[in-house]
């Protein structure tokens, strides 16, 4: 019997989705998540689990829908992962858990990721029934709302403890909320997995920088440990001459007033956002496909500029399709060298031209100007998305911290920094990575800070 | 949410509002500052901190744009959504020996907390306080407490001397040795400072006013030309080296968003009338 085609997941139009900020992937029905799931083997010894970062029991949740026992296999999910809803949207399966699948093999894996969003979907809005220890009073502070410090906080919660969460914004999540876009990750969906978590004596506490309303050392006097999931939160620049002209923004910039700030509602929501007509968006990753895809949204025609090719595009394969498909061109093999405005407002990249040498320490192959083929390109916004690096507020207030010397904390094998108690996981330690990597580090982070408490 | 707890008019459309942050107070250094999201649906603001008691912070603000407008119409028992802060650098504690502090418009109410920072500190300062008109002129008993001398120009003579602050300066700056010139108050203001004393080479020090969104050092928003490179004012600032400043960058990306606060003012007018 041939193997069956993957049931392709019902999306937005993309002449529609590009006039609005609704999700884009529509999720599976009962009927479509019934059919992808019996496509899988249920292989004796399943490969799949080891492709995902927080070992999920793939097999066991797809078997349960096979079975149509929904409720059973979100819970089955949520053992391993608190936020199936949010992991199910934005997980790169294609390169985790779907490329351990043996159907991959035929190029034809198990859709995992949109079955979990469907279970998800399906389930998290019932009353939740989570089985946690008994209540310990012991307090825990996690520093950050992003995905670390969720997952650290859950898993701690679970085990009993009373976890106090601090956010410097003035709303929870962190990248989730303000760096992902709502036609990709809608709102609704992370501040309910989030409120799910009050359920289990987690408390979160907006509007406190630690560094600046409270310092480390306070919180350790309050808290007998502390998990920091601060993130990669620091925009990077290029660098080069007019990047401070206006019209140039960052990501983090753009993307805040958009996300966080709901500036595409202006003037109902009272953050500006500026519209551009003519937008040149600088970087390959998903952050600039977020970007590009939002500009796009507010009326603009787009162009990506990266320095390298299409092979090296660190963005999800699927965020690039999707971005194509709403019209965004891409200038490969460019790399911008200045900025030229007028009257304080910028008019022009002037971009140079790239070419691919010999490997590097990473194995990419390294771009190479191609001297003397500057040109510009005209455009009215520039958002620059070229990745980002710590946040150095707690390093001020925390000399005694080890950095390394790109700012992250250096941890040991338990997840623990220099100082007794203290633990770090996510961005902040391994640099920029996928939401999973950083719940999967707040999962483990979760397990030592608990052994440390217990004393073992 | 924060609640107002008082709330005095210093000037005409300038406030002086107390609201109950407790735990700002307590961590509050002369320098710092808070975000403010006056609402829900709100924009996020870095407010001066004028001082502080054991239960609330002192914020003073001028009504500009539609959210120092909404502010403004807020009354005692009123909660405010969000208070972030302190925020931003605090001011070193050092003696620089003889300052002049510059403190124009509005600027009057970040310079009350820095001055009686670098009074306490065992600096010798003397004040121009500079505004438009008599009636604009703020918080003279409070900066005359701490310096050696108080110097007022007005722009148009109803108050002090008839002139602006860079008048009053250039001629200390003839007569006096400075050992640190500290200015707050409209961009162009400190830029004309800035310039007057960069051939003289007197350490000048300007307290940026740019516009933020996060506050936390993460949007860049903020961002400002400065020496080689790029500084992010709310964390690296808001006081820096006035030298070291790219005003003809920092002076477009104050009015970025002109055409849209107009906007907000006008629906804001409207829904009022």
């Amino acid at each position: 019997m041939p193997l069956k085609d993957r049931i392709p997941m019902p999306e937005q139009d993309p002449k529609l989705r590009i006039t609005n900020f609704d999700e884009v992937a529509l999720g599976y029905t009962e009927e479509q998540a019934l059919m992808e799931a019996s496509r899988c083997l249920q292989c004796p010894n399943p490969t799949c689990i080891q492709g995902c970062p927080v070992n999920i029991d793939i097999k066991a949740f797809i078997g349960l829908i096979q079975e149509g026992k929904f409720t059973e296999g979100y819970y089955k999910i949520k053992e391993k992962n608190n936020f199936p809803a949010m992991t199910g949207r934005v997980c790169p399966q294609e390169t985790q858990c779907e490329a351990s699948c043996v159907l991959a093999k035929m190029g034809k894996p198990i859709a995992i990721g949109r079955l979990e969003r469907f279970l998800a979907d399906h389930e998290m809005y019932k009353p939740q029934q989570i089985e946690t220890e008994k209540k310990n009073h012991i307090p825990v502070a996690c520093v950050g709302t992003g995905p670390a410090s969720l997952a650290a906080a859950a898993d701690l919660a679970k085990k009993g403890y009373e976890v106090h969460l601090f956010e410097a914004l003035h709303l929870p999540g962190g990248v989730l909320s303000y760096g992902i876009p709502e036609f990709r990750l809608p709102k609704k969906i992370v501040n309910h997995e989030i409120m799910l978590l009050s359920d289990l004596d987690v408390f979160i506490h907006t509007d406190v920088i630690v560094g600046k309303t409270y310092t480390l050392q306070q919180l350790r006097r309050e808290f007998k440990s502390i998990f920091l999931g601060t993130g990669a939160g620091a925009p990077l620049l290029l660098g080069v001459p007019g990047e401070n002209l206006n019209g140039i923004f960052t990501a983090n910039e753009f993307l805040i007033r958009v996300n966080l700030m709901k500036a595409y509602r202006f003037p109902e929501f009272d953050t500006p956002i500026k519209k551009g007509k003519e937008v040149v968006v600088v970087g390959a990753g998903n952050v600039a496909m977020d970007a590009a895809r939002t500009a796009r949204r507010l009326g603009a025609n787009v162009t990506i500029v990266y320095r390298r090719s299409r092979a090296e595009m660190p963005a999800r394969a699927e965020e690039v399709q999707h971005a194509e498909e709403e019209g965004i061109h891409m200038k490969l093999l460019t790399n911008p060298v200045a900025f030229h405005g007028k009257d304080g407002w910028v008019q022009s990249v002037e971009v140079v031209s790239m070419q691919l040498g010999s490997p590097d320490e990473r194995g990419r192959r390294k771009p190479i100007p191609i001297e003397g083929s500057n040109y510009e390109i005209y455009c009215d916004q520039v958002i620059v998305a070229i990745g980002t690096t710590p946040n150095p507020i707690l390093k001020y207030s925390t000399p005694e911290l080890l950095l390394t010397p790109h700012g992250n904390i250096v941890v040991d094998e338990q997840y623990q920094t220099n100082i007794p108690g203290v633990f770090a996981g996510g961005d902040i330690v391994t640099g920029s990575a996928t939401v999973i990597e950083a719940l999967g580090a707040g999962k483990k982070a979760a397990i030592y800070i608990d052994k440390f408490i217990k004393g073992a | 949410m924060y609640e107002l707890v008082d709330k005095e008019l210093v000037a005409p459309d300038i406030w002086k509002i107390k609201v109950r942050a407790p735990h700002i107070a307590k961590a509050y250094k002369p320098g710092n500052f808070v975000i403010v999201l006056p609402h829900e649906r709100g924009e996020r603001i870095p407010l001066t901190v004028f001082d502080t008691d054991e239960e609330n912070i002192h914020i003073v603000f001028q009504e500009v744009g539609k959210s120092t407008k909404l502010l403004g119409k807020m009354k005692v028992g009123d909660q405010i959504q969000d208070i972030m802060g302190p925020t931003g650098h605090a001011f070193p504690s050092q003696k620089f020996g003889n300052v002049v502090l510059i403190a124009g418009g509005v600027g009057a109410a970040t310079a009350v907390p820095l001055g009686k920072h670098l009074h306490a500190c065992g600096n010798n300062i003397t004040i121009i306080l500079g505004a438009r008109s008599k009636n604009l002129v703020l918080f003279e008993k409070e900066l005359q407490d701490i310096s050696e001398k108080l110097i007022i120009t007005t722009d148009d003579g109803s108050y002090g001397v008839k002139g602006f602050v860079t008048d009053a300066l250039k001629e200390i700056l003839s007569n006096e040795v400075v050992d640190l010139v500290l200015a707050i108050g409209p961009a162009v203001m400190m830029k004309a400072v800035s310039d007057l004393t960069r051939p003289l080479k007197v350490k000048t020090l300007v307290s940026l006013n740019s516009i933020m969104v996060c506050g936390t050092g993460m949007c860049g928003a903020c961002r400002v030309g400065y020496k080689d490179g790029t500084v992010l004012t709310c964390i690296e600032g808001p006081e820096l080296d006035g030298h070291m400043v790219d005003w003809n960058t920092l002076l477009p990306r104050l009015s970025m968003y002109k055409e849209e606060e107009a906007i907000s003012l006008s629906l804001l007018d409207n829904e009022s009338r």
